[in-house]
């Protein structure tokens, strides 16, 4: 199994903590990972991207140019990375923002109106656990136990009583995720 | 046993340089390889094992300060990132003329000048052939990824105590920046014996030591020289260093070093799924340099594509290390790009298999 993930969308949304929470949950279940996040003057900001990948063997690349996955975040992203999905593979949006929608034939296209949701539940801290609930319904990477411990491990333990509020995030983006189309 | 934890290269370099006994880090923030300075300053390595951490007031300070501290016998490094280490080249060429041992880290950015801030190799020329002034040579060791970040580091001690020389990890933005699994080998004490030739003070039974770059006698520098000279032999005997991957059936060939090595691997992945038998080598020494081993393989070769993001500074090497019997082509990209696994690909297509 190789898993290779785009995460892009505006600094300040937690794309690259979600990418470090992903990569701690596949060291959970023993899986080589590697995290490659833009450090250039786009982070100053504009937008963030973080590529990760999950893999059962040794991963070559860190740097890649086509993805299994793409988690956009705003429409400078999606203007940028809906090109680069493999075709068969998988794009999940948060709709907030965005004016030009996915428009590929071959990939399939999920939903998430992570922001709305996340303003609904009181926090804006929380969007980016919902949105790796979403994808994770999707695509079952691990055990959810694997990405609990793989929070605590990336939370710094001052924000351990956070674990809580970040759990029922991603269990509410594991119920409010929508299939757009779908091509398997 | 000790678990993998999950951390950027930079940071691994300095949770490493902690564990193996430094005894001081002198240091001045550049990006990308600020996190070196940042992790140091937090996991208060005074507490834990008595060593120094000091931001200096400028690259040039901090290499001199390596300077007085290697005199003294001491473990000591720094890290910076290329216009950094332009500044130190005067005290590295000093060290390497007073043969004093330290650890250099180069975590590269695109150049010329201040350039940008994003990763590149465009630095190889400055720490394999010289930087500073005179005929010295730096050990040169390039890892390509986090947990080599870390194992280099007591490497780069190791080698650099025994040649009594410097020696300097070359890693990049990419590498630095990135995060991978990384496992530490476990805390070694900071060592209380000082080397024979170090200045701790004279003793009555023996001459003082003096750790000097001058000789002003024209006879004794040449003979100094030879003797330099005659050390460099030595470790280009016993100490180069690479990985082959694929290599056995290899009808062409890959070099690189560092990042350009991890995406030559998905491009060797690439080209070997549509039937180009590909093998990389990855150069670890980039000085002393692999030329023996890449000389043995031109037999069996077709073709090599030098894979470097430069102009093509390591090319040169591997022309040399052939002697005009395989076709050597560099590609790369400058200035902080990175190049993708497919336009090499295809760069060996045109320009080697096809060229």
């Amino acid at each position: 199994m190789t898993e290779e993930i785009i995460i892009a969308g505006f600094g300040g949304q937690g794309v690259l903590s979600m990418g470090k929470i992903l990569c701690y949950s596949g060291v959970m279940e023993g899986q080589e990972v590697s995290w490659m996040p833009s450090y250039g003057p786009e982070m100053r900001g504009g937008t963030a991207n973080v590529t990760v990948i999950l893999s059962d063997e040794r991963i070559s690349s860190p740097i890649i140019n086509s993805f299994d996955t793409a988690i956009i975040l705003n429409q400078q992203s999606m203007d940028k990375f809906e090109s680069t999905v493999k075709p068969g593979g998988l794009l999940v949006y948060d709709g907030n923002g965005i004016t030009r929608h996915p428009e590929r034939k071959d990939i399939n296209i999920y939903r998430i109106d992570a922001a709305e949701e996340a303003t609904k539940m009181g926090s804006t801290k929380i969007f980016n656990m919902i949105v790796l609930g979403g994808y994770l319904k999707v695509k079952k990477l691990f055990k959810l136990e694997s990405v609990i411990k793989g929070l605590k491990k990336s939370l710094p333990e001052r924000y351990h009583h956070m674990i809580p509020v970040n759990e029922k995030a991603i269990h509410r983006g594991l119920e409010i995720i929508k299939e757009v189309a779908t091509v398997n | 046993m000790e678990e993998f934890v999950l951390m950027k290269g930079n940071e691994a370099i300095a949770e490493a340089a902690i564990r193996a006994g430094t005894d001081g880090y002198f240091g001045y923030p550049i990006t990308p390889q600020s996190e070196v300075i940042e992790y140091l300053a937090a996991a208060k390595p005074h507490e834990r094992t008595g060593m120094v951490l000091l931001q200096a007031e400028s690259e040039v300070a901090a290499i001199n300060m390596l300077y007085g501290g290697a005199g003294a016998g001491k473990k000591v490094m720094t890290s910076s990132s290329s216009p950094g280490i332009s500044l130190m080249q005067e005290g590295i060429s000093y060290m390497a003329g007073s043969e004093l041992p330290c650890l250099l880290v180069n975590v590269v950015r695109g150049g010329p000048g201040l350039g940008t801030i994003q990763p590149s190799q465009s630095d190889y020329f400055q720490s394999t052939k010289g930087g500073g002034h005179g005929d010295y040579r730096l050990i040169t060791l390039a890892p390509a990824s986090v947990q080599e970040m870390a194992d280099f580091v007591s490497l780069g001690y190791d080698l650099a105590f025994k040649y009594r020389n410097p020696a300097m990890i070359l890693s990049d933005g990419a590498i630095g920046q990135m995060m991978e699994k990384v496992k530490f080998k476990p805390q070694q004490p900071r060592s209380k014996k000082s080397p024979d030739w170090a200045t701790t003070g004279k003793t009555p039974d023996r001459e003082r030591n003096i750790i000097t770059s001058l000789d002003l006698d024209p006879a004794r520098q040449e003979r100094f020289n030879e003797k330099l000279q005659a050390k460099y032999k030595k470790i280009c005997e016993k100490e180069v260093r690479y990985e082959k991957i694929q290599c056995d059936d290899a009808e062409y060939l890959f070099v690189a070093y560092g990042t350009s090595s991890r995406i030559c691997q998905k491009s060797m992945q690439m080209a070997r799924e549509e039937g180009i038998k590909v093998g990389l080598f990855r150069p670890i020494t980039l000085w002393p340099f692999p030329y023996n081993e890449i000389r043995m393989m031109s037999g069996q070769l077709k073709g090599i594509l030098s894979v470097e993001m430069s102009a093509g500074q390591m090319v040169e090497d591997v022309k040399l290390a052939v002697e005009g019997k395989v076709k050597v082509k560099h590609y790369g990209r400058m200035g902080g790009i990175i190049p993708t696994p497919d336009e090499i690909v295809e760069n060996l297509k045109q320009n080697i298999i096809g060229g």
